[in-house]
């Protein structure tokens, strides 16, 4: 049951998005209107501890970081699967049960490929 | 159980009185916005206050206690502040994303507080793959964060993005198995249908060990998942100043602090939403006079109350736990954690498949 039932819900989700982004832009607004505002070159360095920051900020990055993202974006896909099996699990009974064991088994397979590999080793 | 449904039909009904239908939907919609509006800023301010007088009564202080009544004030007092503060431009930055990043991630936290039940007939938007919905907003705040890192133009806020990033991308999986846990014994992923499927007991009652092993799994998750706890590594303040936010400058460097606040009241509702009932309140099959003198407790009341138990619980961990390092934290996850909540996924369904829960 909605808060009001009139309304469809894609009509309620596009209006929590233009909340939070009313939200955002009327704070801004405010904060412009009264925050002072003064300029001096120091103050628009990167903040770097004091010493001038050495070379480009936005390098290529390690690569620890990408592998991770990469196993999430295969686990990601393979659980969007699993949600739809488990709101009709009921339903699909001890042979649906058998056919997500196997597509779990070869899920739980590329884990441990990817453990054996080394690429879960933080280096 | 009071049904706070009669009171927005009958304003509906109000409304549809005098106005066309298109006007109807515009003023309901307005008013939608202001109270979620209302709600985020009023929680917001509470959990500021309550973050900061546990962990002051954790450490044997008394935290703040100069504005206002036991300090109550003192949260105005920096919102306000945070207001007036200067909003520094960069030079380098890459401007557009730099300002984006704020709207990601505040407008992800409101949407998926719009979806969470509040209570009996108060809920805004409830799609039939309603957890689904919260998930997959969830995930643009991620987007949020790392591109407010990367546009800082900063090594500091680099590598806290990416420590964040891989963080939250790899909880995700556990904190998406856990519930899957709970939406095999349900059978629906309808927020309004999951709350009234734990009429009876609570699913953390309802599915015994597999559903106690999910809660777990899901507040370790959910702690991670928040940037909080032993698992506050993007914002290690003696490495990295404050992680992504460290170029942001006031009200700017407010939103990210607001999301951060949020998103602990978000996955605590989460949590009492799909283990302890959302708002539904204590049951016990068979004990019919405990559960109607329970029903009397509001059902706003008991939705707040599980939320701010499962917080209290996280802002525990925040000053119980030292921090882990980044290799131990990913390892915990892929090598523990995940490989848990799929064997723990699979307990559940052949309990289900068998008949074996409440």
């Amino acid at each position: 049951m909605n808060l009001l039932l009139e309304i469809s819900n894609n009509a309620l989700a596009v209006t929590a998005t233009l909340t939070g982004i009313g939200l955002v832009f009327a704070a801004l607004l405010i904060a412009k209107l009264i925050s002072p505002k003064s300029y001096s070159v120091k103050k628009s360095e990167p903040y770097e501890c004091g010493i001038p920051t050495r070379g480009k900020s936005m390098i290529q990055f390690k690569a620890g970081y990408y592998i991770f993202a990469i196993l999430f974006l295969i686990f990601d896909v393979e659980t969007v699967f699993l949600y739809p099996w488990s709101v009709v699990m009921r339903s699909l009974g001890p042979q649906g049960l058998l056919c997500i064991g196997i597509f779990m088994f070869v899920l739980i397979m590329g884990l441990a490929y990817a453990w054996r590999k080394g690429a879960l080793q933080w280096k | 159980m009071f049904n706070f449904g009669i009171w927005t039909s009958e304003f509906n009904n109000f409304l549809m009185g005098f106005l066309p239908e298109w006007a109807t939907v515009l003023v309901e919609c307005v008013v939608i916005a202001l109270l979620v509006l209302l709600t985020y800023t009023v929680l917001a301010l509470f959990y500021i206050l309550y973050e900061r007088k546990l962990c002051a009564w954790f450490q044997c202080r008394l935290g703040p206690m100069r504005v206002g009544k036991w300090g109550l004030l003192q949260v105005f007092a920096d919102m306000f502040k945070i207001l007036v503060k200067e909003l520094i431009s960069l030079k380098d930055t890459d401007r557009f994303l730099f300002k984006l990043a704020p709207y990601l991630v505040i407008t992800s936290s409101v949407v998926m507080l719009a979806c969470l039940p509040w209570g009996n007939g108060l809920q805004i938007i409830d799609y039939n793959i309603g957890i689904f919905f919260i998930l997959a907003v969830s995930s643009v705040g991620v987007l949020g964060i790392l591109l407010a890192g990367w546009a800082s133009n900063n090594k500091y806020t680099l590598i806290g993005a990416m420590r964040s990033g891989a963080q939250m991308i790899s909880y995700e999986l556990s904190l998406g198995l856990a519930l899957m846990t709970i939406i095999v014994m349900s059978g629906t992923m309808n927020i309004n249908e999951l709350v009234w499927a734990q009429d009876k007991a609570w699913f953390i009652f309802r599915g015994h060990i597999p559903a106690v092993i999910a809660f777990l799994i899901y507040i370790v998750a959910a702690t991670a998942e928040t940037n909080r706890g032993p698992f506050d590594l993007p914002e290690a303040e003696h490495e990295l100043t404050a992680g992504y936010h460290t170029e942001y400058s006031g009200i700017h460097f407010g939103f990210f602090y607001l999301a951060e606040y949020l998103n602990l009241f978000i996955v605590s509702g989460i949590a009492s939403l799909m283990f302890l009932g959302g708002w539904m309140p204590l049951h016990i099959p068979g004990w019919e006079g405990f559960n109607n003198v329970m029903n009397y407790i509001p059902s706003i009341v008991w939705f707040l109350g599980k939320s701010f138990f499962v917080s209290y619980v996280i802002i525990w961990f925040k000053w119980t736990f030292p921090r882990v390092r980044i290799d131990q934290m990913l390892s915990f996850e892929w090598k523990y954690l995940m490989p848990l909540s799929l064997f723990n996924l699979i307990l559940m369904a052949v309990i289900v498949a068998f008949g074996w829960h409440f």
